[in-house]
């Protein structure tokens, strides 16, 4: 393995972390709440897309649509369940709210599909590596197309919340609740909405995340998770190149540490730039300056 | 004046009786427990979990310190846990020739608090010039690099002395010497030195401890910068002195816990330090009310022991847990189930006694959460 194809694994990996960073920011900027559950949709979405692929026989694009319909669902009924009653409250109890919704879809899934780990088929397996430069550069199918659809994503997505009547209304309520209510904002749509994308994301993440690395447990979601959290403060928690920004320097310095550093430390390597990039940043590469007045 | 007077006076006095209370539920457990223990009524399941949740009620009551009074949001707690753990075992296996079991014990508390709380002003000068979620982010962050640092850390002993590396090959003992560390596999062979009295000493000691900084000159400090960071450091109170107190005794006291805790059991991997440990002690401290000590020995003991109690539920038994956990912060927190609550707790009040309920300003409450 050489240098170039570390730092493509880097990039699909830190795609995978900038689309679930995203759900975390786009909640986190309307909601100001840190919704930990969005790990565990991630793990969700990928079980729902193994059971289309292994038990129902469907083709990729049908199975990851039936994936991401019932991520937008289960987002939209766990926003409405659980974090609308407590909207406006103290945000620790939201915080510890969300963790039980946590909880409760990791042991969903133990109950469901048990605790022995899934082996997931790639989605490409059928595909061949690429070899390029003389084997120097050696792409897999799931890396190729992990790069292509996070760009894909990014895109679309800026365009929803630049060009959008519904991304305008988010942005405004992220900006300013009250204000955009009395803007005629409805805005509990646009919290619903926002966490219907973000789940949906959640879901096409995690079928690339296991194409990539494909043992699927009920705990599969709740590391990528906390590392997309971090991908997120990283990047500016609340802004959307933040996310991606983070998610994407996460990924490569997790793996290039991995190659050359060590294996068990990557972790620590990447909690440790973060910490450094705080210290001297406070809210992040891209986030926005809070001023405090008295 | 005279009313801010009578309110300073009643202020004290419902410190004092919360204190009471505290030492008063933490006793009458211990003895009512002790009791059961001899008559033979509690299982033996149920009397492994006694060390635990003595650990557990230190944990949540020295993370409700640094949560509740100095109201940062802190989600590396086991962290500090497992730093005293690791150092209470080595401590514990070095003076393992001491004579009686209990010296050995307070000695291995002892150290696992000092490594805790001097991993706790090392991490302090950064994380506490943060503010809000960028600081729980980074107490998250510090927790997850203290649990991988200690997965990749080898100790043993011989005669020689304390060998210390990263790798197993890096460790070359005598024949007498024996690991301590085994990286990812944790301490093994660990002596049981930890025992129920123990427990419920050093609960007393963090009920000492907390509850008289609480009520000391400095505490009030703590909770003025909470309340009102920008207010407080215009009348000349130094916000990082004050929150690194609360943060290092809070490191200090769960490092204690955590040697407590590690001694109970023969083997102890790090990876029982991990993530969810610290979100598990949390849950404690926010069920318990924050801020609220007394809430927090009740919960944790609860929280720890309801697990176990539903067995009959097996499978169901976390999910169970979790549905309690949302159902309790949502009829806790949401506003119309607040009112409803609190207009029947009103009437019972109105009809059965003619004390006066102390009521924290609302704003202030508000505020606590930290994650602003």
């Amino acid at each position: 393995m050489t240098a170039l194809t570390y730092l493509t694994g880097g990039l699909s990996l830190g795609s995978v972390y900038a689309i679930i960073a995203l759900g975390y920011t786009m909640v986190y900027g309307i909601a100001k709440m840190l919704n930990f559950a969005h790990g565990d949709v991630i793990m969700i979405g990928g079980y729902v897309v193994f059971c289309t692929f292994t038990y129902m026989n469907l083709p990729v694009w049908l199975g990851l649509l039936l994936g991401m319909v019932v991520c937008t669902v289960l987002g939209i009924v766990i926003e409405k369940l659980a974090y609308k009653p407590l909207r406006g409250t103290s945000s620790l109890a939201v915080l510890i709210t969300a963790i039980g919704v946590s909880y409760f879809l990791q042991n969903a899934a133990l109950l469901v599909f048990g605790s022995a780990p899934k082996v997931f088929t790639s989605m490409f397996a059928k595909a061949n590596n690429i070899e390029l430069a003389d084997g120097k550069l050696i792409l897999t199918p799931e890396t190729i197309f992990t790069i292509l659809i996070c760009v894909l994503i990014m895109i679309g997505l800026q365009v929803f919340i630049t060009k959008t009547k519904m991304g305008k209304a988010m942005r405004a309520v992220s900006e300013d609740n009250d204000a955009a209510r009395l803007m005629g904002i409805n805005v509990n749509q646009a919290i619903s909405t926002t966490f219907a994308i973000g789940s949906a994301l959640a879901a096409v993440a995690g079928v690339l995340l296991c194409s990539s690395y494909p043992t699927l447990m009920p705990t599969t979601g709740a590391m990528p998770g906390i590392k997309a959290f971090t991908a997120a403060v990283f990047g500016g928690i609340g802004s959307i190149p933040g996310a991606m920004v983070g998610g994407l320097i996460l990924g490569i310095i997790e793996i290039l540490s991995r190659a050359y550093i060590s294996t068990e430390l990557s972790d620590a390597i990447v909690f440790g730039v973060l910490i450094v990039v705080l210290l001297v940043k406070p809210t992040g590469l891209l986030g926005r300056k809070i001023t405090e007045k008295v | 004046m005279n009313t801010l007077m009578k309110m300073t006076k009643s202020n004290m006095n419902q410190y004092k009786r919360s204190a009471l209370w505290s030492y008063g539920i933490t006793i009458a457990g211990f003895v009512i427990v002790s009791i059961m223990v001899s008559a033979g009524l509690i299982s033996n399941s149920l009397q492994g979990q006694l060390v635990p949740i003595c650990a557990y009620i230190s944990l949540a009551v020295s993370l409700n310190l640094v949560v509740g009074i100095s109201g940062e949001l802190s989600l590396g707690h086991a962290g500090f846990m497992a730093i005293g753990a690791f150092s209470g075992v080595i401590a514990a296996t070095l003076f393992q020739s001491l004579p009686f079991l209990w010296v050995k014990l307070v000695i291995a508390i002892l150290v696992g608090g000092l490594f805790a709380g001097v991993a706790g002003v090392i991490i302090g000068v950064p994380v506490l010039r943060l503010r809000g979620d960028y600081l729980a982010i980074v107490t998250l962050a510090f927790g997850e690099i203290i649990r991988n640092v200690l997965n990749v850390i080898y100790v043993g002993l011989d005669e020689k002395g304390l060998q210390v590396s990263t790798s197993m090959d890096g460790i070359h003992l005598s024949e007498q010497g024996s690991m301590i560390l085994n990286g990812p596999m944790g301490a093994t062979g660990v002596t049981k030195l930890s025992t129920f009295f123990a427990g419920f000493l050093l609960v007393m000691f963090t009920l000492f401890v907390v509850l008289n900084l609480i009520n000391s000159k400095h505490g009030r400090a703590i909770m003025a910068m909470r309340d009102n960071r920008i207010a407080a450091e215009s009348v000349g109170l130094s916000a990082t002195n004050f929150k690194m107190t609360a943060f290092v005794t809070g490191a200090i006291l769960a490092g204690m816990a955590g040697a407590l805790f590690a001694l109970n059991y023969s083997t102890v991997a790090p990876v029982k330090f991990n993530f969810n440990t610290s979100i598990f002690i949390l849950v404690f401290v926010v069920l318990g009310g924050i801020g609220n000590i007394t809430g927090s020995i009740i919960s944790a003991a609860v929280l720890t022991i309801l697990p176990e109690a539903l067995r009959q539920f097996s499978d169901y038994r976390m999910l169970t847990y979790a549905i309690v956990l949302i159902i309790v912060m949502l009829a806790t927190n949401n506003p119309q189930l607040k009112a409803l609550t609190a207009a029947a707790s009103k009437q019972f009040k109105a009809k059965f006694s003619r004390t006066r309920v102390y009521k924290r300003p609302q704003k202030a409450d508000e505020e606590m959460g930290g994650t602003k």
